[in-house]
């Protein structure tokens, strides 16, 4: 798992584990729990957008030149966007 | 003037609750808490409590809305007894892991099946381990004391935990018992409004009850343990404030007659008052018998339970409640588990009493001493039987 910024004792928890920084789940890289990875081939993409539509992590983003990728700090490899792809264009591969 | 009364304990118990400047309330009514719910949905309804009820459609939501509306910060009261208390059972742990202060009366009842509505402990056992503070109490006036006295310990800086007060079902809840209602201006001077630690609101949004993973939550239930176990502290303080002010005095572990008695019978609950009278009886006989009353469960008073029981050679433990399979019933257990170290502890027997509303008289605590003094230590020493269940 990512090292996160957070409090190394017991001791240092707020009480409840309330956190008073709004927006601070983003700083939790999830990415690390990822077993494959998607990869985008850009001769079979039709940029019709459906692996964006259906990234449950929403982790997925369109270019400047309309081809998708994927941000690696969120994605965990579930592979949906390979699956629904129309034509094909993604492949999960293992990580290594 | 403090106002004396004649009055059902359930009623009570809401009137109580009315006089502690709450907020909000969730409610949903199950025998026998129903006059609990009927009567503080009434005082608000009436302009007579200022806050909001809150009518939900299950336990369930019941506590969900209350964990909702003390992370706002406002003070919040529920209720609840049995097969609901088992609904709530899954929002518990969150509550308290939340520190968020609620406060709810149990009105003690036997959990199904078979389906009974009638008293005992079998639905406070399985929440014993779910971070609430979980306080007994004896009579009417007890129940009305410790309601009040649970928003002051709940929403204590050093405690922030949601608190249980549990009044026997029927036994306690249905009772109408002469009670005093103390004076409104000392109540509101002894319990001022609640101070947050942190509130739910747009303007400076904070994240409660967040995702914790392996690298954080043995920490946090490090946190809630210790949270919990410091929150004796407080409650001793808030039981000397209170015997100040208002003349009754309460203990972790109450006494009977207890002091230098050879046998000593520990009980929970409304069975304390029946107890007496047969601790009375065998006294009146010559017999060295006194009596525990456990009345702080969680958390659990190790120091002042050893005290009490430290110069006693047999000990009998009573329950309303089974633990299938297990050591004996849960008071027995914890009881047992308590005096493991001590090198002067008494031999220590358990009986099961009461279930499912059965009725407990003096003549059962007679009976139990009465055979405990004439076995021998060994034959009796560890035992766990269910007293007057009928046997071929």
């Amino acid at each position: 798992m990512t090292k996160k910024k957070g409090p190394d004792t017991w001791q240092e928890i707020t009480t409840g584990c309330v956190v008073f920084q709004p927006g601070s789940a983003s700083e939790y890289h999830t990415g690390s729990w990822r077993a494959q990875r998607p990869v985008w081939n850009n001769q079979k993409c039709i940029k019709c957008g459906i692996c964006y539509i259906f990234c449950p992590e929403g982790c997925i983003q369109q270019s400047e030149d309309g081809f998708f990728q994927a941000n690696m700090d969120y994605c965990k490899g579930c592979g949906i966007c390979a699956h629904e792809c129309w034509p094909r264009a993604i492949a999960m591969t293992e990580e290594g | 003037m403090a106002k004396r009364a004649g009055m059902e304990v359930a009623m009570a118990v809401a009137e109580a609750v009315g006089q502690c400047n709450i907020d909000m309330a969730a409610v949903y009514p199950i025998t026998p808490q129903s006059h609990i719910a009927e009567h503080l949905s009434e005082l608000i309804a009436d302009g007579k409590v200022d806050a909001e009820f809150v009518t939900v459609e299950s336990e369930h939501s019941a506590m969900s809305a209350v964990i909702g509306a003390s992370g706002t910060g406002a003070r919040v009261y529920t209720a609840t007894s049995s097969q609901g208390l088992m609904l709530m059972h899954e929002l518990l742990p969150i509550a308290s892991a939340m520190r968020l202060p609620i406060v709810m009366g149990i009105a003690n009842r036997a959990v199904s099946g078979p389906l009974n509505i009638l008293n005992d402990h079998s639905d406070i056992m399985p929440q014993r381990d779910s971070g609430w503070i979980s306080i007994f109490v004896e009579n009417g006036q007890e129940a009305i004391d410790l309601s009040i006295q649970a928003f002051k310990i709940a929403e204590h800086k050093d405690v922030l935990l949601p608190v249980c007060i549990n009044i026997d079902g029927f036994q306690l809840t249905h009772m109408v018992e002469p009670v005093e209602f103390p004076e409104q201006e000392l109540v509101d001077k002894f319990l001022p409004p609640r101070e947050p630690y942190a509130t739910l609101h747009p303007g400076k949004p904070v994240t409660m009850g967040a995702f914790a993973m392996s690298d954080y939550y043995p920490e946090m239930m490090k946190a809630k343990n210790e949270a919990i176990k410091n929150s004796k502290k407080t409650i001793l303080a808030v039981w000397e404030e209170w015997a100040k002010i208002f003349g009754r005095a309460y203990k972790p572990v109450e006494t009977y007659k207890a002091e230098g008695a050879e046998i000593l019978l520990l009980t929970m609950g409304s069975m304390g008052e029946t107890a007496e009278v047969a601790i009375d009886e065998l006294r009146a006989q010559g017999k060295s018998v006194g009596l525990v009353k456990l009345r702080l469960w969680r958390p659990f008073p190790f120091e002042e339970l050893k005290e009490a029981v430290k110069e006693a050679k047999k000990l009998i433990v009573i329950d309303r409640a089974v633990s299938f399979g297990g050591p004996g019933g849960p008071v027995f257990s914890e009881i047992k588990s308590a005096l493991y170290h001590e090198e002067a502890r008494p031999m220590i027997c358990n009986y099961i009493i009461g279930l499912g509303g059965r009725d407990v008289a003096v003549t059962d605590f007679t009976g139990m001493i009465t055979r405990v003094l004439r076995e021998d230590s060994k034959k009796i020493a560890d035992t766990c039987e269910f007293w007057g269940v009928r046997e071929r």
